[in-house]
């Protein structure tokens, strides 16, 4: 088919190689090229995030003040969470749905190859001026990654350049989406229908949507801080006027979608690779679009339940109480879907199978403890405590993270054209999801128990559940180099994957040999 | 097949002027950062930042016009830029919309609560305040300051005229453009430029009023803020819009357009609709309201 085809010349692709040398990722328009890219950047801020996770449980392991100052915990607290999200989860999404999305719909690249190289080396950039602060007098933020005045205004020099780094990092995820909305909306092959695209797609459309409508927000958030702090506006100062719970409610109309934005694209991939190993089409594909699409509307009525404790009139909690437990509907919805696509097919539990089952169960694990915490009354025992801690990191480590991994092994042998090494593959996967599981999961005893978050230190009846916590951020953390190895040796050679890869792969990007040519689809194949 | 097989889509072969630009996006920020921070380097490393963003954007630009003079762009290119600019806009209302929900949150909620509709706050905060919009807040700094508000008439509603004017003479130009009559064009889009640019004129004019007459200032409390902060993007907007206008002007002048491809002038037509259209929204809920 005209697909895998190369000898169609014209003036803009003479040679249909990468150029050679540095210049090649430096200048590339290339989808392929620029996905690989952002996943590299994922992957090394993943490791950047990941040193500062480790200080924090290194530092919690026993009671007291063992290893660092007290404010350089809270500047790891604040810089883990900012790079994992802009740094690691937003980046490795991005970079997935640049390789993937026009091999899906039978694109020749992105819509705007410029508007892409563009996006991809802004996050360079802000990351330069965000790690930067590290060294800058007065340290890095350390007031939490959302930001709350008046205590982000004690920020010292660092102040600035944070705001500018969520500036340019805002910028960049703007550009991509827009790219992103466009490729699909605009570049979709003959035959391919809204309602034929593979769900990886349509949740980077929905998400996409959602970074458009929300980064904005959250850049003109920061823009009011950083005009009460040098230019003498009262946005949030109440004695000209303003209200700093006035942030709360603009930081979390941003925040509340952002949280979306980072598991949609997980929910895409699951609903690709499930469907695989199952042998079996997904159940509900239509209802999977919809329960997407729902959950998306619904992110931007229920940012209250980040504000229960703040004080807000019983009507309000009430409203935000409800909306948010109806996100349950279509979440629900999607579990359902996945167990229905799995019952009584024939499945083999490959790694990226087992990282999408592992998914499966333990995002259910952080979305129940969401409808805990979506009750109002209950919210204020549970307000700022571990287990708001635990249950965000089981939907974000164990629920993006993990699908991010799934997605890199189900795809890297179509990106690189070898197999990955399955046994380390499965050794990765198990140390992995018990570890993770040692990590986060005792951390909801110390929040039902009472212990705060963002402290670095705690009374002595958390011990012994930190110490296990520890324990398993260390074994979490030193299992990821088995996933770095297991990527570099499948980039260097291993056995050769055949076009399909997978038996019960379906999909244009698997008519493509492997690996895919550098060029793909420049005449769009006919979708039936 | 269709003209799809005979003019594929454009994929540029690479694109040097992002890795250009960025590092002076950095020099930006950080310079800016620096700025703001009191240091000596600040100012110097944020101007030579500008210089090498904006270098960035011209010749971008400039690469992007090229092509489409040269008829390298076929019709699905066209609705990508279409569509991208769709969305772009669509990020910008959202932006203002941020700056609207501080003005409606401070009149709605803050300050009726703390001028006292909420006596659980406003007794261990200011007790017996009383507040009503336009205020420059319950706190004792604040509360002395004397300002008078930006009323409505004459200047704002002279620049509402004005705008809503370069509205209907873009809107005659872009008819032009479509029956090909490039005179008309030219003529229409000079007034609107024009007419931006008096708005521009007559904006800061007030500025200097409120600072000079009327005491009003960013400092001035909720109300300085949110007045300086929305009209200032929309300045900001406007400033950008009427560039866009002037480049697109000199595209006319050179022939660049004809009556079925000129997706760059109806870009920056859009982008002024929007301008305008915030405008009128805060013309109403700023100095009418």
């Amino acid at each position: 088919m005209s697909a895998t085809s190369h000898d169609t010349h014209h003036d803009d692709h003479h040679d249909h190689g990468p150029p050679p040398g540095i210049t090649r990722w430096l200048f590339t328009t290339n989808h392929k090229d620029l996905g690989v890219l952002y996943m590299v950047f994922a992957l090394i801020m993943f490791f950047v995030g990941g040193a500062m996770a480790m200080v924090i449980r290194a530092e919690l392991f026993q009671p007291g003040l063992n290893l660092v100052d007290p404010h350089f915990f809270n500047q790891m607290t604040t810089m883990h969470a900012l790079v994992m999200i802009f740094g690691a989860v937003m980046p490795a999404f991005t970079g997935l749905a640049n390789w993937l999305v026009p091999i899906q719909i039978g694109a020749p690249d992105m819509a705007l190859p410029r508007v892409n190289n563009w996006a991809f080396w802004l996050l360079p950039a802000g990351f330069v001026l965000l790690l930067l602060t590290l060294f800058l007098p007065g340290g890095a933020p350390a007031g939490g990654w959302t930001m709350y005045p008046p205590l982000i205004l004690q920020l010292g020099d660092a102040f600035p350049f944070l705001i500018f780094a969520v500036h340019i990092l805002g910028i960049s995820s703007i550009m991509g989406s827009i790219n992103i909305v466009a490729t699909i909306l605009n570049l979709r092959a003959p035959g391919m229908t809204l309602m034929k695209m593979p769900l990886f797609v349509w949740a980077w459309l929905i998400t996409a949507f959602l970074i458009v409508a929300v980064m904005p927000v959250l850049a003109g958030a920061v823009t009011m801080l950083l005009t009460d702090q040098y230019f003498g506006t009262s946005f949030f100062n109440a004695a000209g006027g303003g209200d700093p719970v006035l942030f709360q409610h603009i930081f979390w109309f941003f925040g509340h979608p952002e949280v979306y934005i980072l598991i949609l694209p997980a929910f895409g991939i699951v609903s690709a690779i499930i469907p695989t190993f199952a042998r079996k089409p997904l159940f509900g594909y239509s209802s999977m679009v919809y329960a997407t699409a729902s959950i998306a509307f619904l992110s931007f009525i229920v940012w209250g339940h980040h504000m229960f404790s703040v004080g807000m009139p019983l009507s309000g909690q009430l409203f935000f109480m409800y909306a948010t437990m109806l996100v349950a509907v279509p979440t629900g919805v999607k579990i359902f879907n996945w167990m229905a696509t799995m019952w009584q097919g024939s499945m083999t539990f490959e790694t990226p199978m087992l990282f999408a089952i592992a998914f499966v169960i333990l995002f259910t694990i952080g979305g129940l403890s969401g409808v805990m915490l979506a009750l109002a009354p209950v919210d204020l025992q549970y307000h700022d405590t571990y287990f708001v801690v635990a249950h965000f990191h089981y939907v974000l480590v164990t629920g993006a993270i993990f699908s991010i991994m799934a997605a890199v092994y189900y795809w890297l042998p179509k990106w690189t054209g070898n197999m990955y090494d399955e046994r380390l593959g499965q050794w990765h996967f198990w140390l992995s999801t018990i570890s993770v599981n040692v990590l986060f999961f005792p951390q909801h005893f110390l929040g039902l128990a009472g212990m705060p978050r963002r402290i670095p230190d705690y009374a002595l009846q958390f011990t012994d559940f930190n110490m296990i916590s520890s324990i398993g951020g260390f074994v979490f953390g030193l299992s990821q180099l088995i996933f770095v190895w297991v990527i570099i040796k499948c980039v260097r050679g291993g056995e050769k994957a055949s076009d399909q890869v997978w038996e019960g792969a379906k999909g244009l990007e698997w008519t493509l040999p492997s690996p895919a040519p550098y060029h793909t689809f420049e005449q769009p194949p006919v979708v039936k | 097949m269709s003209d799809t097989q005979q003019q594929p889509y454009y994929v540029p072969h690479d694109s040097r002027w992002p890795v250009f630009g960025v590092p002076g996006m950095v020099l930006l920020a950080g310079g800016f950062s620096g700025y703001l921070n009191g240091t000596g380097w600040g100012m110097p490393v944020m101007v030579i930042g500008a210089i090498v963003t904006l270098i960035m954007t011209v010749m971008w630009f400039r690469d992007v016009v090229h092509e489409s003079v040269a008829g390298k762009y076929n019709n699905q290119v066209d609705l990508s830029f279409r569509q991208g600019m769709a969305w772009f806009i669509f990020s910008e209302v959202m932006f203002f919309g941020v700056f609207f929900g501080a003005l409606f949150y401070a009149r709605v909620f803050s300050i009726p609560w703390l001028g006292g509709d909420d006596p659980a706050t406003s007794r261990f905060l200011w007790d017996s305040v009383v507040l009503s919009w336009p205020t420059a807040g319950p706190g004792e700094m604040y509360r002395a300051l004397e300002f008078t508000p930006m009323g409505a008439w004459f200047l704002p509603t002279l620049n509402t005229l004005i705008l809503l004017t370069s509205g209907v003479t873009l809107t005659i130009a872009h008819h032009a453009i479509k029956e090909g009559h490039r005179p008309k064009v030219i003529w229409g889009l000079a007034a609107t430029v024009l007419l931006g640019f008096i708005f521009m004129c007559v904006q800061s004019y007030e500025y200097v009023h409120a600072y000079q007459d009327l005491n009003l200032r960013m400092d001035t409390g909720i109300y300085g803020s949110v007045f300086f902060m929305l009209t200032g993007f929309h300045g900001l907007h406007v400033t950008i819009g009427a560039i866009a206008l002037l480049v697109i002007l000199f595209r006319v002048i050179r022939g660049h357009f004809t009556a079925d491809n000129h997706f760059g002038f109806e870009a920056a037509a859009w982008y002024w609709h929007f301008v305008d259209v915030v405008w009128i929204l805060l013309y109403v809920v700023v100095y009418l309201l």
